[in-house]
């Protein structure tokens, strides 16, 4: 099992999900974040003044999936969060232990 | 509906016929020279006066809620409830001032004069309608109105910093001496009337200016709000909800109709009636300049539009117009005030420069407009110099500021204005009222 982390910019949820229920992901947690990349925050300006926006609004997606699915996954994700814009986001895939239903308390992939 | 009874007295009133032969005349105004329009009755006169007062009155007393929600959209949140308290508490002092105080000193000065004798205690008199031409209390209440303007402008610029209760005895010295002392020298036909020809119709210095200068004098005094100008740069602090301070913005828009519109003090005749319906045109129109100028200085200066400083350029092309909103054309209006909203954009970074913390651009817009305004009034209006003009302006100036700047210092050295370093990093909400007023929202 995998876990996969996905930054993306928070306009594209929509279809970052959308792409995914295509690849037949089952389920997904959302959580909105601030950070900087090699983006670094930007510049604004508020009543004349020039501000650095030091952390940028996103969303991070984390989808726990089975390892076989990882390799459709990735370019599904990148293809639907990209704009082509500096701030797109990353995707980070790590080894998922274990993973349980807490109704069922079924284990490993079945909980997926 | 409320227009019924204002149009059945309108026709009860006046000789039918009269109001006959006006409708004639207006609509066949090309063929035929417009005929003869009968004055209204004495008692009309009277009662449209008194009317007007307190129409224009009661719009103007929603300024104070224009003013309170500006300036809670524009502070943090941590201290928008205490800012509302501020709004409200003033208020009310400025009214218990105006009652005790300040209407007497205001109009009972002598011709020429430059201080009224202390009178207290306002008592209408009502004994001669003829001879006064309006209810006696209408005006009061016009006029009380007017004062908590002034005292609304300070607690914006002071916001997110300022204790409670030193705020307040400002205010009620402000309201209930230094403003009626300057209104004197003007309305009450004292001595920028009677030697200079001094011209101010609404109020661009005696109400605005006033209100800005004791408000330039406690930000100097008061000093910043903590962290604002760190390590020598500037760090804009962004307020809380900008539609609530557009909403702010809105409410000030329509309560100046009556701001300046009530200002023409006479509802009584078709002259006066059109006079007011012209300053209406002419205050929308230079909020309209005042926008405009400030969306498109901005767009070109900063790459995007700024929403805080159009919504200050909003007031500040109304301030600019206060000083004479009757005699200039439309598009004299329309300059105006768009120079109004070029000078909120230009001095609202400034004044950061300065290391004057104005949380609201009050100062910008209320006494920089306010000082454009009364200057230009020579240019649409016959009679008024600008040398006179200018007297009126340094007079009312040096003496707020001098009699600001004391009253400043003698709270600070006494019972102090500044909040606690630890209160105001925990918010004025939790420090002077322990709530928040916005409990339910998750912190950013």
């Amino acid at each position: 099992m995998k876990l996969v982390i996905a930054v993306i910019k928070p306009q594209k949820l929509d279809a970052v999900r959308a792409a995914l229920s295509e690849q037949g992901v089952t389920g997904l947690t959302v959580s909105e974040v601030r950070g900087f990349g090699r983006q670094r925050g930007h510049k604004e300006v508020y009543r004349g003044a020039e501000y650095n926006v030091e952390f940028v609004p996103k969303l991070k997606l984390e989808i726990a999936v089975p390892s076989e699915r990882v390799p459709g996954l990735l370019p599904a994700i990148r293809d639907a969060a990209e704009t082509g814009e500096i701030g797109d986001g990353k995707i980070f895939v790590l080894d998922l232990q274990e993973a349980v239903r807490v109704r069922t308390g079924e284990t490993g992939p079945a909980a997926l | 509906m409320a227009a019924a009874p204002f149009v059945r007295v309108l026709f009860a009133a006046a000789p039918v016929a009269s109001f006959g032969a006006f409708f004639v005349g207006a609509a066949h105004a090309q063929d035929a020279p417009a005929q003869e329009i009968q004055p209204a009755a004495e008692a009309t006169v009277v009662i449209f006066n008194t009317l007007l007062f307190l129409m224009s009155g009661m719009v103007v007393m929603f300024m104070a809620a224009g003013f309170c929600m500006l300036e809670a959209g524009m502070v943090r949140a941590k201290n928008a409830a205490t800012i509302c308290l501020k709004n409200l508490s003033l208020y009310a002092v400025a009214g218990l001032m105006v009652w005790l105080l300040g209407y007497n000193m205001i109009y009972g000065i002598e011709p020429g004069g430059l201080l009224a004798p202390f009178a207290f205690f306002y008592q209408g008199d009502d004994g001669d309608p003829a001879g006064l031409g309006y209810g006696a209390y209408s005006d009061w209440f016009f006029q009380m109105v007017f004062v908590a303007t002034a005292a609304s402008i300070v607690s914006g610029a002071l916001a997110e910093r300022i204790k409670l209760f030193p705020f307040l005895i400002f205010v009620a010295i402000l309201t209930g001496i230094v403003y009626p002392i300057v209104a004197s020298w003007e309305w009450g036909k004292g001595y920028l009337d009677a030697e200079w020809d001094f011209a101010d119709f609404a109020g661009s210095t005696l109400v605005h200016s006033t209100g800005g200068w004791a408000a330039l004098a406690g930000a100097v005094v008061l000093g910043p709000r903590a962290g604002k100008y760190e390590g020598g740069r500037v760090h804009p602090i962004p307020g809380s909800s900008l539609p609530l301070a557009t909403l702010g913005a809105f409410i000030l828009w329509l309560g100046w109709f009556g701001f300046n519109g009530g200002s023409q003090l006479a509802f009584g005749s078709i002259e006066d009636a059109f006079s007011v319906a012209k300053i209406v045109v002419n205050t929308n129109m230079a909020a309209c300049g005042g926008v405009v100028a400030a969306l498109l200085m901005t767009r070109f200066s900063y790459g995007k539009v700024d929403l805080t400083i159009v919504m200050n350029s909003a007031i500040g092309g109304l301030v600019a117009i206060t000083a004479q909103p009757l005699e200039p054309a439309i598009w004299q209006a329309v300059l105006i005030g768009a120079m109004g909203g070029v000078i909120v954009t230009v001095t609202v970074p400034l004044l950061d420069r300065a290391r004057i913390d104005d949380v609201v651009g009050a100062i910008p817009a209320h006494l920089f407009c306010g000082i454009w305004g009364t200057l230009i009034v020579p240019w649409t209006e016959d009679g008024p110099t600008f040398l006179g003009q200018f007297v009126g302006v340094v007079m009312v100036g040096a003496f707020v500021t001098a009699i600001s700047f004391l009253l400043w210092a003698v709270l600070r050295f006494t019972i102090g204005v500044r909040a606690e370093p630890e209160h105001e990093t925990l918010g004025l909400d939790k420090s002077e009222l322990g709530l928040e007023a916005y409990p339910e929202f998750a912190k950013g």
